[in-house]
């Protein structure tokens, strides 16, 4: 025992080693390793009759998916829809956080976080499904301004507004609170007003907690399909319902993994961009 | 940016990495990503001319030649189906588990591609049965994810009418995969509000005038249903089998479909939610089964439906046995229980199909004045021949040519130009 222990006093690296490795085998077993066996399909066909699945390795499918009009726009209206959302949430969050964490007193401060932590309690499509209802016609929206926003793309925003402003207000919130009040004290000392401290002093030091919360409701809305198929219309169609689609209905494994490429590589691309903005300095 | 240079923590770390990576390289090199193709491929062949498409002649059904049971033991206890919502009704599921002790378990399913989809690798040992429709039943019969019936065990098909006995969708070679069920037809329903009389075409779903109104079912099989209405109304295309497309027809079909688009509030996935859009008044006319017709009469809501002067696609239901089924004891006595009269009878009136025992035309009346008739339990020959059964579109034709568009293309035009 005594000898155990002194070899590992002796080498660190032996002591983390066995430390990481059973969470890092469940980690790589159960998440990566499926991740990499559902993503290799990708390269492979399905027999179109029985749909079952050929090892015939091509780059049919992802061929299939950018040389087609139709599901490039079907790409191009899921980034946007994930950027409007992101931008959106984003505007929302900031004036909430900034009064939780400076302004609110103690008692209001948790009453108020209260209030945006327990939508996340109720079930999501508890959530949607009071979205149809106050959407239909018919519903509590008609009857209070004669508009039927049901099964339009704008319903399918407004919910994804919705659903995403809790994971975007809460890391705005701890950056914020972060923000010492003599910053901003002696920004106003140097002359600053209100949006030049704003601007120049509480942004950069919040814009962490702005690319972590972009991050979820980006991501979150990249890969959704139960919103687009409960409220959305003939045109809700994005990455998430082809997938649905292609995995649950069409069968065509394959075609689906091809897809399910795309939004990570975005996602990637996403985290680089943040990372080269200088997001992850605090970290 | 400051960054820690100590080799003791480059060092796990890189370690951790090397393992990681031969994890996911042995991952990947072994994994078994499902059987290759089995029997049939993609048609290249003579079809049975019979609604259902029949045996495709150079494919076996890798399953025919599993033994069969030969008696009935003692039921396990639980019976897991894949059901259309309707199907598995407490009216009579209920009587069911209290006479046999097999508690039902169903799984609703939308559409025949998720049978499909469901059934995969047998129901991957987790489902009995499957009431698959006909554009359903070759795909898995095919793919070896059914196995074969024994139809002396099941004293009530003796009953059905000679058409559902054998049919060429679950009948290959001889060799019964299941127990024919119901059929009935996809209407056209209508809210009495807005259509004092019923209409009399299919064209009032193409038609701009209910722009945001129409409804249809979110499926690829409903280019069927605009190939039957092309039938009538545009001749010069020559279809005579709106599930046997050449290419030209196949796109004059999809073309109606692309220009109906901006008249659609939605494709509807589920009953309830087409329910719930006569209900709110967010469509007023479209396709629907009569199981939406019948939720619609109950909840005392002013609704119709019709079979117009085109005819309809309609469905023939199948009670598949998987082949991997868990609880084969409790399969058969579902089978034969769904197979009596009184059952038969009692699902027809409730779903609003037409049962495929004969006997079942006195019992429906006995529930409901009148329904034998209205749901054509006595089979008319023209009813029959004015519905076409959904039957899963191959390349091969009935007339021997092989130059009919097949399913995958279907699914690939509904996702990419209709919708």
């Amino acid at each position: 025992m005594a000898r155990a222990s002194a070899v590992l006093w002796r080498r660190p690296w032996a002591r983390a080693t066995l430390l990481l490795t059973p969470p890092l085998a469940w980690f790589v077993l159960f998440y990566l390793a499926a991740l990499v066996v559902l993503l290799i399909t990708a390269f492979w066909q399905i027999n179109p009759f029985t749909t079952n699945i050929e090892r015939i390795w091509s780059l049919n499918n992802f061929h299939t998916i950018f040389s087609s009009p139709a599901y490039r726009g079907i790409i191009g209206r899921t980034v946007g829809m994930a950027a409007a959302v992101t931008v959106t949430d984003t505007v929302v969050a900031f004036p909430f956080a900034y009064f939780m964490a400076r302004v609110a007193s103690p008692r209001s401060r948790t009453a108020l976080f209260v209030a945006i932590l327990l939508p996340l309690w109720a079930s999501y499509l508890a959530k949607v499904y009071s979205w149809l209802l106050i959407f239909t016609k018919g519903g509590v929206l008609d009857s209070v301004v004669n508009v039927h926003l049901i099964y339009t793309n704008w319903a399918v925003f407004i919910v994804f507004c919705y659903l995403w402003l809790p994971f975007m207000i809460i890391p705005v919130y701890a950056a914020l609170e972060r923000i010492p009040a003599s910053l901003i004290e002696a920004s106003q000392d140097l002359g600053g007003r209100t949006w030049r401290t704003a601007r120049l002093v509480l942004l950069p030091l919040a814009l962490p907690g702005i690319v972590a919360g972009s991050i979820f409701t980006f991501s979150l809305t990249l890969g959704d399909y139960i919103t687009p198929l409960l409220v959305g219309g003939t045109s809700a169609i994005f990455i998430g319902n082809i997938i649905y689609s292609n995995v649950g209905i069409a069968n065509n494994v394959p075609f689906a993994a091809a897809m399910a490429m795309v939004p990570m590589v975005i996602m990637a691309a996403y985290l680089l961009g943040a990372r080269a903005l200088g997001a992850f300095e605090a970290i | 940016m400051t960054r820690q240079r100590t080799g003791g923590r480059r060092r796990p770390m890189a370690i951790a990495t090397g393992i990681a990576a031969a994890a996911i390289l042995a991952a990947g090199c072994g994994s078994s990503g499902g059987s290759s193709s089995g029997g049939g491929g993609g048609a290249t062949s003579n079809a049975a001319t019979q609604n259902g498409g029949g045996a495709v002649a150079g494919a076996t059904v890798p399953t025919a030649g599993l033994p069969v049971l030969q008696k009935i033991g003692k039921g396990e206890g639980q019976l897991n189906l894949i059901a259309w919502g309707g199907y598995t009704d407490p009216k009579w599921v209920k009587p069911f588990e209290q006479q046999t002790g097999c508690q039902v378990n169903a799984k609703i399913a939308n559409s025949s591609d998720e049978m499909v989809a469901l059934m995969k690798n047998g129901g991957g040992g987790q489902f009995d049965m499957v009431s698959s429709s006909g554009d359903a039943d070759l795909r898995i019969l095919y793919a070896g994810d059914a196995r074969p019936v024994n139809v002396n065990l099941i004293p009530a098909w003796k009953d059905f009418f000679p058409a559902f006995q054998s049919p060429a969708f679950n009948t290959i070679n001889g060799v019964h995969y299941g127990v024919s069920l119901q059929w009935g037809p996809n209407v056209l329903m209508y809210t009495a509000k807005d259509f004092k009389t019923a209409p009399t075409s299919w064209g009032v779903i193409y038609d701009p005038k209910y722009k945001g109104q129409v409804t249809v079912p979110d499926n690829p099989i409903q280019i069927a249903d605009a190939a039957l209405y092309l039938k009538t109304h545009q001749p010069s295309l020559g279809i005579t089998d709106p599930y046997e497309l050449t290419q030209p027809q196949f796109q004059a079909a999809v073309k109606l479909l692309a220009d109906q688009k901006p008249l659609i509030e939605k494709y509807w996935t589920s009953i309830s939610q087409e329910v719930f859009d006569f209900k709110n008044g967010n469509a007023t006319v479209g396709a629907a089964w009569p199981v939406m017709v019948s939720e619609l009469k109950a909840a005392k809501f002013g609704i119709g439906a019709t079979i117009p002067s085109e005819g309809a696609t309609g469905w023939a239901d199948t009670w598949m046995l998987a082949a991997k089924a868990p609880h084969p004891n409790c399969a058969y006595k579902w089978m034969q229980y769904i197979s009596t009269p009184k059952v038969q009878a009692l699902q027809a009136v409730t779903y609003g199909e037409t049962p495929d025992n004969k006997l079942a035309c006195a019992e429906m009346d006995k529930l409901q004045a009148g329904s034998c008739k209205l749901y054509h339990a006595d089979a008319p020959q023209s009813y029959f021949d004015a519905i076409a059964l959904w039957k899963t579109p191959l390349a091969t034709c009935d007339n021997g040519q092989n130059n009919c568009v097949p399913y995958a293309q279907w699914i690939s035009a509904w996702d990419t130009q209709v919708k």
